[in-house]
């Protein structure tokens, strides 16, 4: 057995309120100490391709974690339907989304080898997800990956979840890396500046790489907007932030 | 970008979905990433009834310039059919003897 052989498939966890949950694990076969990592789907869903980010972590050398944020809304449907289902009725809460993050990490904690570090990551709707996340519970490094709406205000018409989040930034409980695309709107160079000027005055530990030539999704490697440059820096730059963060 | 933004109608009528036909109740409206369609952003419209399941839907997935095409055709059809042959009012008052 090599050491980048892992083990994957879907598990159930306990979720917010203790909800029984599905989520996909990955986790290396070789022997730990070893931190593990929550990632938060985007707004698309429970899919392919952030069940293939699960696997990269573990490949890594992490025990990785999905949680299917829509499992109760749509348990055993596909992920564009269960992303319609839960859009069409108003999206995901965000005291739900923390319970389910905090279940994530609990359950990575329990699992062996863990070392009790608990790194999250997320993209597009799941990059605020990850920043409230981190807001919000205690974790050990965090990685926001061009979320949107965590300074700004939204479009009227947005869900009553949907609020702005910067001021939960004094609450922020460890390091945070942000990757973002400069051709981005949303968030904007100009919102992310706003973020880095707030982690500045509240004394935050951070780093916020901004990629030219980028858009959203830049990561997004099933969509047209995916940018191989700043995606092959980006997840480079992941991966080095987990291992100075997560570390035994 | 996600826009989170969504337009929800109630809706009357019938759609065709992955297990056959089924009434409709709602429909939703967004512009945002599409699941299948080649460009970065689309309108994308579902025809929905959550009482039968998430996987009750039929979507569509549309260029801007082609969904507004869709309005027209629409509201084309409509004018050149007599005046409220496809209403709800039509359909409520039942089979008309003679017609």
């Amino acid at each position: 057995m090599t050491d980048d052989t892992i083990k994957a498939g879907t598990i159930r966890i306990a979720g917010h309120h203790d909800d029984d949950i599905e989520a996909y694990l990955a986790t290396p076969m070789a022997a730990g100490p070893r931190g593990g990592v929550v990632v938060i789907h985007h707004m698309p869903g429970y899919d392919a391709a952030t069940k293939e980010m699960v696997r990269t972590f573990a490949v890594h050398g992490y025990a990785a974690l999905c949680p299917n944020l829509y499992s109760r809304d749509a348990p055993g449907a596909s992920p564009d339907d269960a992303a319609a289902a839960v859009r069409a009725a108003g999206g995901v809460p965000d005291e739900r989304l923390i319970g389910d993050v905090a279940g994530a990490a609990a359950h990575l904690n329990s699992v062996p080898a863990a070392n009790g570090k608990i790194g999250v990551i997320g993209h597009c709707s799941g990059g605020r997800h990850a920043f409230l996340a981190a807001c919000s519970l205690r974790i050990d490094a965090a990685v926001d990956c061009y979320g949107a709406f965590v300074v700004k205000d939204p479009p009227a018409g947005m869900p009553a979840a949907m609020k702005p989040i910067i001021g939960l930034t004094p609450d922020l409980s460890c390091p945070l890396l942000g990757l973002f695309g400069a051709d981005d709107s949303y968030p904007s160079p100009e919102e992310t500046a706003v973020l880095g000027a707030e982690l500045d005055r509240r004394g935050k530990e951070y780093e916020f790489h901004t990629y030219e030539g980028a858009g959203h999704a830049f990561f997004a490697v099933n969509r047209p907007s995916y940018r191989p440059e700043a995606a092959v820096d980006g997840w480079k730059r992941i991966i080095e932030f987990f291992a100075r963060h997560l570390s035994s | 970008m996600c826009t989170y933004l969504t337009e929800k109608i109630a809706i009357e009528g019938s759609g065709k979905g992955a297990d056959g036909w089924f009434g409709l109740s709602h429909a939703t409206v967004y512009v945002d990433h599409p699941q299948h369609a080649r460009y970065e952003h689309t309108v994308n419209i579902d025809f929905i009834n959550p009482g039968h399941g998430p996987s009750a839907r039929v979507a569509v997935e549309l260029t801007e310039e082609t969904a507004l095409d869709l309005v027209d055709a629409i509201h084309r059809a409509l004018a050149s059919a007599p005046p409220g042959l496809a209403s709800t009012a039509v359909r409520d008052q039942g089979p008309q003897i003679g017609s």
